[in-house]
Order: C-alpha cells, then sequence, then structure tokens
C-alpha cells in the first residue's frame, strides 16, 4: 500500500525549503565573492574547478574564503538545529546552547585546555569542547532539579543562565590574570571564522556530518516529545533513549561549533524560531529548516562583518548578535499582533 | 488491587483529587510500571510487550496534553500513525486514510489545516481525540477530556466517546471528574478512594449514596433522570442549619 511519493514535493514547506536552498547557494557564492579584493563569480569556478597553485586568487579562494563560507555554513547549520532540538525537547522556547549553558562549557573548557595544557590540534578540541558541554549540561540539570520544581523550563532557564554567568567570569578572569596567553584566545572567544583552514574544517566535518544526520532521523520523534512524555510514551515513543540521542546529538553540534569559531550564541536561539514562523512545529521540517536557514544566517552575517568596516572586521559572534537581535524582536512584534 | 476492563464497553473511574485515578489509567497504558503486579493486556503481559507494539493496541490521551505551537490539526493527528511506522515502512496511503477517518469521527476535518492554537478548547479536544483515534487501537484510555469545557461541549464530547464504543467497538477507559456525567455514560463504574478500589460494578450497582459518601465524604441524594434513565447525584449543597434560617428556601 505504499503511496505515490511525490507529495513531498507539493506540500507547501518543500517549497520554502527548495527557496532557502538557492538562497544558501547565492549566499555561498556572494561570500566566496566579496573581500579585500572582489572576485568574480567565474574566477571563483576556475579556481575551485581547474586550481593553480601559481594564481594568487586561487589561493585565496581555496585557503582562506572557502574554508571560512563553508564554516560559516556548518556551524550555522550545527547550531540552529542544535536550538531546534533543545526547545523541542525542553518544550522551552528559550531553549538553545547559549542559554543553558552548553557553549559557556564547551569555550571554558577549550580555554583550560589551551590555556593550562596548551593542546590545540583540531583533533581533540571538538572532544575537549563535548566534555565541558556535557559537564555544563550536567550542572545545570543537577541544578535546576535540585531547585523547587524539579527540571522545568523555567529551573533549566535560570540555572542555565547561573551556570553561563559563572563560567564566563572565570574565563575573563583567566583572560585578564593572563594576558599574553590570552591574545590568541580572544578573538576566538567572541565568535570568529577567521583563520581556520580546510584541514581542520575536514577533521570536524565528519562528526557534525553524522550529528546532523541523526537529527535529521530523529526528526519526527522530536515533534512527538514536544507533544508531552507521556504522549510520547503512549505513541510508542522510548522517551529517555530518545531524550539521550538528542542529547548527544546536541553536544556534539554545539562543541564542534564552539571548536571551530568559538562561542557564537543567538543562532541556536532565533534561527529555530524564525524557522517554525515558516513551517510550523512538525519537526520533520523544522530541523532542516533551521539547517539552512541558520547557514544563510550565518553566512550573511559573516559577509557583512568583513564588509562593513573594511578593511577591519567584526567578529562574527558580535556582529550575529547585533543583527540578530533586532531580528529577534521583530519577530517577537510580528507574532503579538 | 484488582481490576478487569470489560472489552467493548465504557469503563469511568472516579474518587477524590489524589486518589491515584490518573496513576491508574497511566499504569494501564504502560506509561508508567507499577513497582509491583503486572497489567495484562489480551492476555499478555504488558511490561514484555514491545512499546511499539502496545502504542498499536492502546492509546492515551493523557490529562492536559501539550500542543506544540503552531502545529496543524492535520500535523497533530498524523502524530497518531507513528505506531504504525518504521524506518522502512514510511508514510502510506492506509495512514492517509486513517487520519482522514479520524478527523471525520472527531467532527475536526474542517479544521485540518489549521494550527491548533486558532481553535477553542472543546476543538481542540476533538483533535486531540482524533490523534489517538488515528492511532486505530481497541483500547482508548483518556484522562479527564472533558475538564475545562463548557457543559454543552462536555455533553457533545461524551456523545462522540459513546458513540465510538457503539459503531466502531472500541474498549474506553476513562478517568472524569464529573460523578453526573461518569453516572450517564459509564457501562462499569470504577471507584478509587486512596490508591484502592472501594466499588467497582454497573453505574445501577454502585452509583449510590453511601457508595459516594464513603469515596467522596460527600452526602448526596439519587435521583432517577427522567429522560435517561440514569441516576443523578445532588449534593446536600447547605446544612441543615443554614436552610433553617431561610425558610424561603
Amino acid at each position: 500500500m505504499q503511496s505515490p511519493k511525490p507529495a513531498f514535493f507539493y506540500h507547501k514547506n518543500a517549497r520554502v525549503l527548495g527557496g532557502l536552498l538557492m538562497v544558501c547557494a547565492a549566499l555561498f557564492l556572494l561570500h566566496l565573492a566579496i573581500g579585500a579584493k572582489a572576485l568574480s563569480i567565474g574566477e571563483i569556478w576556475l579556481a575551485i574547478s581547474v586550481f593553480n597553485s601559481n594564481n594568487f586568487d586561487h589561493m585565496v579562494v581555496w585557503n582562506v574564503r572557502l574554508p571560512r563560507a563553508l564554516i560559516a555554513i556548518t556551524v550555522g547549520a550545527s547550531l540552529a538545529v542544535a536550538g531546534a532540538i533543545m526547545q523541542g525537547v525542553t518544550k522551552n522556547p528559550l531553549a538553545s546552547p547559549s542559554i543553558l549553558g552548553l557553549l559557556s562549557g564547551a569555550a571554558f573548557a577549550i580555554v583550560v585546555a589551551l590555556g593550562w595544557f596548551g593542546i590545540d590540534s583540531p583533533l581533540y578540541t571538538p572532544w575537549i569542547a563535548a566534555l565541558g558541554a556535557s559537564g555544563a549540561a550536567i550542572m545545570v540539570a543537577l541544578i535546576a532539579h535540585a531547585a523547587p520544581g524539579g527540571l522545568t523550563a523555567h529551573n533549566l532557564t535560570l540555572a542555565g543562565a547561573a551556570v553561563s554567568a559563572f563560567l564566563a567570569a572565570i574565563i575573563t578572569l583567566f583572560q585578564l590574570s593572563n594576558e599574553d596567553d590570552f591574545d590568541d584566545l580572544r578573538e576566538w572567544l567572541s565568535g570568529s571564522l577567521a583563520g581556520n583552514n580546510l584541514d581542520v574544517l575536514s577533521s570536524i566535518a565528519p562528526w557534525i556530518c553524522l550529528s546532523l544526520l541523526a537529527a535529521l532521523l530523529l526528526a519526527n520523534k522530536i515533534t512527538l516529545l514536544a507533544m508531552g512524555d507521556e504522549t510520547a510514551k503512549s505513541l510508542g515513543v522510548k522517551t529517555t533513549r530518545l531524550k539521550l540521542q538528542l542529547m548527544l546529538c546536541v553536544i556534539m553540534l554545539t562543541a564542534c561549533s564552539v571548536a571551530l569559531v568559538g562561542p557564537v550564541g543567538f543562532i541556536g536561539l532565533v534561527i529555530p524560531h524564525v524557522s517554525r514562523f515558516f513551517v510550523g512545529a512538525d519537526y520533520r521540517w523544522v530541523i532542516p529548516i533551521s539547517a539552512l536557514l541558520g547557514a544563510c544566517f550565518l553566512l550573511l552575517v559573516d559577509t557583512l562583518a568583513r564588509v562593513v568596516i573594511s578593511p577591519a572586521e567584526v567578529s562574527t559572534g558580535i556582529a550575529s548578535a547585533i543583527i540578530g537581535a533586532p531580528i529577534f524582536v521583530y519577530l517577537i512584534k510580528v507574532k503579538l499582533d | 488491587m484488582n481490576l478487569a476492563i470489560a472489552d467493548g464497553k465504557t469503563s469511568i473511574i472516579i474518587g477524590a483529587n489524589g486518589c491515584g485515578k490518573s496513576t491508574l489509567l497511566k499504569t494501564i497504558a504502560r506509561v508508567l510500571l507499577p513497582a509491583s503486579g503486572d497489567v495484562i493486556l489480551d492476555g499478555e503481559n504488558i511490561a514484555s510487550i514491545k512499546t511499539k507494539h502496545v502504542a498499536q493496541k492502546l492509546g492515551l490521551l493523557p490529562q492536559g496534553p501539550i500542543t506544540p505551537e503552531g502545529l496543524t490539526v492535520k500535523e497533530l493527528v498524523s502524530q497518531g500513525r507513528y505506531p504504525h511506522q518504521s524506518f522502512l515502512r514510511q508514510w502510506t496511503s492506509a495512514d492517509e486514510a486513517a487520519v482522514y477517518e479520524a478527523m471525520q469521527i472527531a467532527d475536526v476535518a474542517q479544521f485540518s489545516e489549521l494550527p491548533i492554537d486558532d481553535l477553542s478548547g472543546g476543538q481542540r479536544q476533538r483533535c486531540w481525540i482524533a490523534m489517538v483515534l488515528a492511532q486505530q487501537t481497541n483500547f482508548i484510555l483518556l484522562d479527564e477530556p472533558t475538564t475545562f469545557l463548557d457543559l454543552k461541549v462536555q455533553v457533545d464530547l461524551m456523545r462522540l466517546l459513546a458513540e465510538l464504543v457503539q459503531k466502531n467497538n472500541r474498549t474506553l477507559v476513562m478517568v472524569l471528574h464529573d460523578l453526573n456525567l461518569a453516572a450517564a455514560f459509564a457501562d462499569q463504574l470504577i471507584m478509587l478512594k486512596d490508591g484502592k478500589i472501594m466499588h467497582n460494578g454497573p453505574v445501577e450497582n454502585v452509583f449510590n449514596a453511601a457508595n459516594i459518601k464513603s469515596v467522596f465524604n460527600l452526602d448526596v441524594d439519587i435521583i432517577i433522570d427522567p429522560r435517561s434513565k440514569r441516576p443523578v447525584c445532588l449534593p446536600h449543597l447547605r446544612s441543615a442549619s443554614v436552610c433553617a434560617l431561610e425558610p424561603a428556601l
């Protein structure tokens, strides 16, 4: 009794998905083309298809712009999907890697690893970040659990804010007491897409791809979880196992993002809301749309961050909040109307 | 506690707040696991049946279910098909048909593309019932499905559920707050107090003033509704002394 498949292509959300794919491709090319020296689409295409190591422009495309654009896409998608999963599972519209302390935890672990042990190999940083993010998540859960009412959305948010503030304060303390060593870290801590090459990305990308794939495969069950644990259980979902799987997904996505670009907030908080604004609450749509919107958003922000006050650059983390905050406020207003 | 649920009938659980009605219902649904004892579903211990197989036989509508913001009626009802799907067996025309049938029965098909948030309380509750119906289970468990609804909506909803039992031969187990609604629609009435079954049987046998006094500590008179021939309880609203002060009453 297999129904004809094309129903998917006629779904109104499929058009949103297709449109976003095109926007994402366009922003990707724009991101590659714009910079200290503007390159035409033709030149970019030549650099990618017939690479010539003697051509300076080709070197710029391969070593600087392509890694940066690809990182913008992967990190944007990762953080947005991580936020979407967290908001679905906790039924808390404020849940996100930044608010629930995961970003600070990951950043804290990397700062400690680098500042005290001198570890900065991209082979290890994602795992160190994952350790930090898990530690922070567990701490937030324990604090919320101990508070009156237990693991409510409210308590988790408050505990997340407290843990974030605490870890951020310690990072600042490290920074102030050891200014020379932290000079390199300062930019990373504000969220920077610069300075990574394709090798770094390729060592981390498989984990991101795996986690994103897992998120897509689990997406239909997130909708069930968002309908409450009892409903999900009565529909045949093993809720505890599912929550662990999703938690692992979120931690890997957050950790890899932080390892690549440092803590970039806002994407994880805002993008899932924008996605639901377009496609509703069915997570089979929310997850892929969040991934694409996150990628588009970070590509756009990073392009603007390089252009607006060029030749200087605004750090992407700062730019994403500067651009993201007004969008968030606007959305709230639209929703209230 | 020992409780048998009659097949193809409506069983309604009543009892004071906090007496364990919902706990009993959730335990029957395998959402909670009993510390001791077993729930037997069609001759099999429910704890040893796979989670998804339980969900193919038994549907639960929890009390005050959470509707994710922005979910449309059809999307919500479609979630009821989850237990019938797997990685290899995705959405089929049978799923589509079940969803439409459920929406027809619950009378929400006309809203199918609307977000649930836009509907009234009674319409929302019907959407949730459609979700459970789409699950196509023989057993349907409902935890206070009429709470917070207007009286008319409550009655409509109960009629809809009664029809399900009669026409579609489903087995209904329900927790209800309203004693008269329970007495009007139950085949089997289960009266719970402090986690124990005090009285269990057909309405006409167990729905009497003495039993209600023992379970709810409430003085009532029982009269028979001339239209439905069902018993109705009237609580003693005022103490005799207060009535005596107001002879007009």
